[in-house]
């Protein structure tokens, strides 16, 4: 069983493979640079595991900041996540042991995939949402710390690479978008979050964005449960 | 490399803060809404709409630090954005949109906007 999830999950997580290697290994040679052996990008991958997050972390352990200032940017930077929990209640309700492991591996990309991929029939679906997780967590771990170790012996300009992640997320935007019968909730996402950076700018625009999408869906439940019926009826 | 920098105590508890912080947040919606309870029919609405709202969002957020205003006016994200799209609606396959966006995308920045 576990082997099979683990064979059907694999395929999946290539993409987040590259970016999280990439992306790892970047992370890991900007920390070593600033003072911290592999100990600690391994041990900083282990536990916090979240990309963007550990970036800010290198400029907050670097530049000494304040516990207070490390507890609000951190609220800052991860409030996004609070969305994926919501989305997700139902789909793990029932995993037992691994919800714990489930959640603490819940990254954007990991999120990402999660949402939108379908588990094979057969298949336990926790365990394929599980081993997704942990072939995630693993890319990241062994990213950052490998950059950390080898970072100064390789001389590879990866400059642009990140954009594997947004390249992941348009993929799923389109897929999702094709399989959808009502687009409203998706122009929702686009369109408040633009806007909100528009007027926020890109330091605060997150916080104001899930605020105006989750009012704008809460708002139009009526109108898109009537529509998400009668789509079914037809 | 042996630079001055914080001591390994301060270093730890702040990695510690952000990994306890960051967890609180992904488990919150979890301890909100309980698997034993039922869960109300509010949250199961969000849980269908919500997710393509999500991926949106995080599709601008990727895109957060794209200057308009300034050279090279986010050219070389317009470019691999259109490219991937293309090439996923006419192929459907994942890996070679990704794969083929980011390669251009790096080929972009690299090379031609430097």
């Amino acid at each position: 069983m576990k082997r099979k999830a683990l064979k059907a999950a694999f395929p999946i997580t290539l993409p987040v493979m590259a970016g999280y290697l990439f992306l790892g290994l970047g992370f890991g040679i900007l920390l070593e640079s600033k003072g911290f052996s592999f100990i600690w990008a391994f041990f900083m991958s282990v536990i916090i595991y979240a990309g963007s997050m550990q970036y800010v972390a290198i400029d907050l352990l670097s530049g000494g900041a304040t516990f207070l200032a490390t507890v609000s940017i951190t609220i800052m930077i991860q409030i996004r996540h609070l969305f994926y929990g919501l989305t997700l209640i139902d789909k793990y309700r029932d995993a037992g042991k691994k919800k714990p492991v489930l959640i603490f591996q819940l990254t954007d990309e990991t999120y990402s995939l999660i949402a939108s991929a379908k588990p094979p029939e057969g298949i336990d679906r926790h365990w394929f949402y599980l081993c997704i997780s942990i072939l995630d967590h693993c890319y990241w771990i062994i990213g950052c710390t490998c950059g950390a170790l080898f970072g100064a012996l390789v001389d590879f300009n990866s400059k642009g690479i990140d954009f594997v992640m947004t390249a992941l997320f348009l993929v799923i935007f389109i897929d999702q978008w094709l399989n959808a019968k009502d687009h409203v909730p998706a122009l929702t996402g686009v369109i408040c979050s633009a806007l909100s950076l528009f007027i926020f700018g890109p330091d605060n625009f997150i916080l104001p964005a899930m605020v105006l999408i989750l009012l704008l869906l809460t708002i139009s439940r009526r109108t898109l449960e009537k529509r998400g019926e009668s789509n079914a009826d037809s | 490399m042996n630079q001055m920098r914080i001591p390994d105590t301060q270093a730890l508890i702040m990695i510690l803060i952000m990994a306890a912080i960051t967890f609180s947040i992904r488990a919150l919606p979890f301890l909100l809404f309980p698997g034993n309870k039922k869960t109300p029919s509010y949250i199961l609405y969000l849980g269908k709409v919500l997710p393509f709202s999500i991926i949106g969002m995080l599709l601008i957020y990727c895109l957060k630090n794209v200057s308009l205003t300034a050279a090279p006016f986010g050219f070389p994200e317009f470019i691999s954005i259109t490219a991937v799209a293309l090439v996923h609606l006419w192929k459907r396959n994942i890996l070679l949109s990704i794969g083929g966006g980011t390669l251009l995308y790096m080929f972009l920045v690299q090379v031609i906007f430097i």
